[in-house]
């Protein structure tokens, strides 16, 4: 098995005034290639700020974080940028989607700026729209589309460009329990077609459920780490 | 690099229209800033080249010639001949286009009612065309036959002073040559109105050999004015002319108006001075639009680095946006601007204020002129310093920590 994401002795401080405070303490973590994760725990724990670190959107005050044989916490802004842009895919709680650009567009933009031709990006969003379930609603803008189908699309975002990781922080908080277990159902099916792994954080027990691996958190340090399946 | 700048462009122009209200609230400030821009540099070039016009076409000329002590004392005696070779050569120079050889003189005129003291201009009213607003202004009578037409020309103003008018005698009275006081009844042929009060009542016009024969000076003139083909010669033709004839008193306009040249260069530094005053106005709006922009957009430029988008794009995007508004609102003040020039027609009347618009050398009718280089200026001014003042919410948005931003509400 081929390791996608290491931490080591990852350490997070903010400092809130005269007071630090140990968001992460000496994280240990590894994870496998087209594992499904789930990083659960109650708020603050620091599932979120996990994957920031791990997703190059916020860097560890100490520690060492690889993605894909790379060092995340040693890249300047444009290299974790192109990190991103070939290698990682997030779906976030609240959607995310760009209000001014179509369910399809919105897909499209990823691989407009990996420099994909109009038709070839033209081809993928279209296939992966319908492998999500949103054939017909491609020129649909955020604002006309549900909740569900809005966070379909963000997951479609994620991996069309088939990166290695998608993290996905909260991606069902949002959702009622069917449109939640259509989109876990769909994550692990895509996952596994395109040998994607997922690091998903969460509170949510539908979505411990569908993970192979749970990685428990508390008050910045796993407190449990084992697979389930 | 180009794929990216693909996906910018469609998005800042959907992004701009996102706030329909606000972007036209900004637009509406761009173009008004615009607007205020040209219309006035239109109402200042126009002033500006208002004064100039009635400085060189109402009587001054380019170049004046006198002999030395004339403008100090603008007496019969300090005249100079016209028989003279080597002005005759100067002036047979292809770049002077026209050439008005005058006496200028004081002089008293009297009606049956009053009298008043005025300067008797002897004219050859053929060489005076581009120079002399007199042919154009006549307004009751006619303008001068010849050089040795018998009758005079006056002004309405002075007209309404003497209480007298058209085919009327009036008495002219001045020095001779031996400084004797010659006097001679002449009949007003024609009445100017010049737009200027003070030309209309302190001068009279007539034949530049009547008055050579009255003030017994055959040959002898008191002024020579040049109008050239092309202003842009003037520092040039007036040093040559200085040079070959150093007997004589040679000097442009600038040098006989200096208040017209300190107030054309006025309006040109104001016109500078005006165009910032106005952006820094508009700048402000630019500036505070955009960072609300950015403000309200701070999870969705979190969400762009989080897939990917390098910070420089981020700030391409915001830029390319303020970029828009700028293009559009300079689109829609150059035309307001333009159509509101052409409104004006031929000018505003400000005829109210005549006696302060005579002593700059205005006349009473103002036209609004646009030229190119004043265009440009405002133009440029609002690109170049709306790119400047747009590149700071632009920066913010760039330097935003993904992590943060995406987490906004």
């Amino acid at each position: 098995m081929t390791t996608v994401v290491s931490c080591k002795q990852l350490n997070k401080i903010y400092q809130q005034g005269s007071i630090e405070v140990h968001a992460l303490t000496d994280i240990n973590l590894t994870v496998e290639a087209g594992d499904f994760v789930c990083l659960s725990g109650p708020s603050g724990s620091g599932k979120s700020t996990l994957l920031n670190m791990i997703g190059g959107l916020d860097s560890p005050s100490s520690g060492e974080i690889m993605v894909d044989g790379q060092r995340v916490d040693q890249m300047n802004k444009s290299e974790l940028a192109e990190l991103r842009l070939h290698k990682i895919g997030f779906v976030f709680q609240a959607y995310n989607l760009i209000p001014v650009l179509t369910a399809r567009e919105n897909i499209e933009m990823v691989m407009q700026m990996q420099g994909d031709s109009k038709q070839y990006r033209h081809q993928l969003s279209m296939a992966i729209l319908k492998e999500v379930g949103l054939e017909g609603l491609e020129n649909r803008r955020p604002s006309e589309l549900s909740g569900g189908q809005q966070q379909r699309v963000a997951v479609a975002r994620a991996i069309v460009d088939k990166p290695c990781l998608v993290l996905a922080d909260e991606p069902t908080a949002n959702l009622d329990s069917a449109n939640a277990e259509n989109l876990l159902q769909l994550m692990r099916d895509m996952g596994e077609e395109h040998q994607t792994t997922f690091i998903v954080s969460t509170h949510d027990p539908l979505v411990m459920s569908h993970a192979r691996r749970l990685v428990k958190l508390h008050d910045g340090k796993i407190i449990e780490n084992h697979e389930q399946h | 690099m180009i794929h990216t700048a693909s996906l910018l462009i469609p998005l800042a122009w959907r992004n701009l229209w996102r706030n329909r209200r606000r972007t036209f609230v900004i637009l509406f400030a761009i173009s008004l800033g615009v607007w205020a821009m040209i219309f006035t540099s239109a109402f200042l070039r126009g002033m500006s080249q208002q004064i100039l016009d009635d400085t060189i076409y109402n009587l001054t000329g380019h170049i004046q010639i006198h002999a030395k002590q004339y403008l100090d004392d603008p007496v019969i005696d300090h005249r100079f001949s016209l028989i003279d070779d080597a002005l005759f050569d100067s002036l047979n120079h292809p770049a002077i286009k026209q050439i008005s050889a005058r006496v200028r003189v004081p002089a008293v005129v009297a009606s049956e009612q009053d009298s008043t003291g005025v300067t008797l201009f002897g004219i050859d009213p053929e060489n005076e065309g581009d120079i002399s607003f007199l042919q154009s202004s006549i307004i009751a009578g006619r303008y001068l036959d010849t050089a040795a037409d018998p009758g005079v020309v006056i002004g309405k103003k002075l007209a309404e002073r003497l209480e007298t008018g058209l085919g009327k005698r009036i008495v002219v009275m001045s020095q001779d040559k031996n400084n004797e006081i010659v006097d001679r009844g002449v009949r007003i042929v024609g009445i100017f109105d010049s737009q200027m009060d003070g030309l209309e009542s302190s001068c009279i016009f007539m034949g530049l050999q009547t008055s050579e024969s009255l003030l017994k000076i055959k040959n002898d003139v008191s002024e020579v004015a040049i109008i050239l083909h092309d202003s842009a010669q003037l520092e040039m033709i007036t040093r040559q002319l200085q040079q070959e004839n150093p007997h004589l008193d040679i000097q442009s306009w600038k040098q006989l108006e200096p208040l017209a040249l300190v107030i054309t260069e006025l309006y040109d530094d104001f016109h500078i001075v005006w165009h910032l005053i106005v952006f820094l106005a508009m700048g402000f709006g630019i500036v505070n639009t955009l960072l609300m922009a950015v403000f309200e957009r701070t999870r969705e430029f979190g969400l762009f680095q989080s897939l990917g988008m390098k910070p420089g794009f981020i700030l391409a995007q915001v830029w390319i946006e303020s970029i828009f508004l700028i293009v559009l609102g300079l689109v829609l003040g150059n035309l307001t601007g333009w159509l509101s020039v052409l409104a004006t027609g031929d000018g505003i009347d400000v005829s109210a204020f005549a006696q302060g618009m005579e002593m700059v050398n205005l006349s009473n009718v103002i036209p609004f002129v646009i030229i190119q280089d004043d265009l440009l200026l405002a133009n440029l001014v609002v690109i170049i310093l709306g790119m400047l003042t747009s590149l700071y919410p632009a920066w913010h948005a760039s330097r935003l920590v993904p992590a943060d931003a995406i987490t906004r509400v």
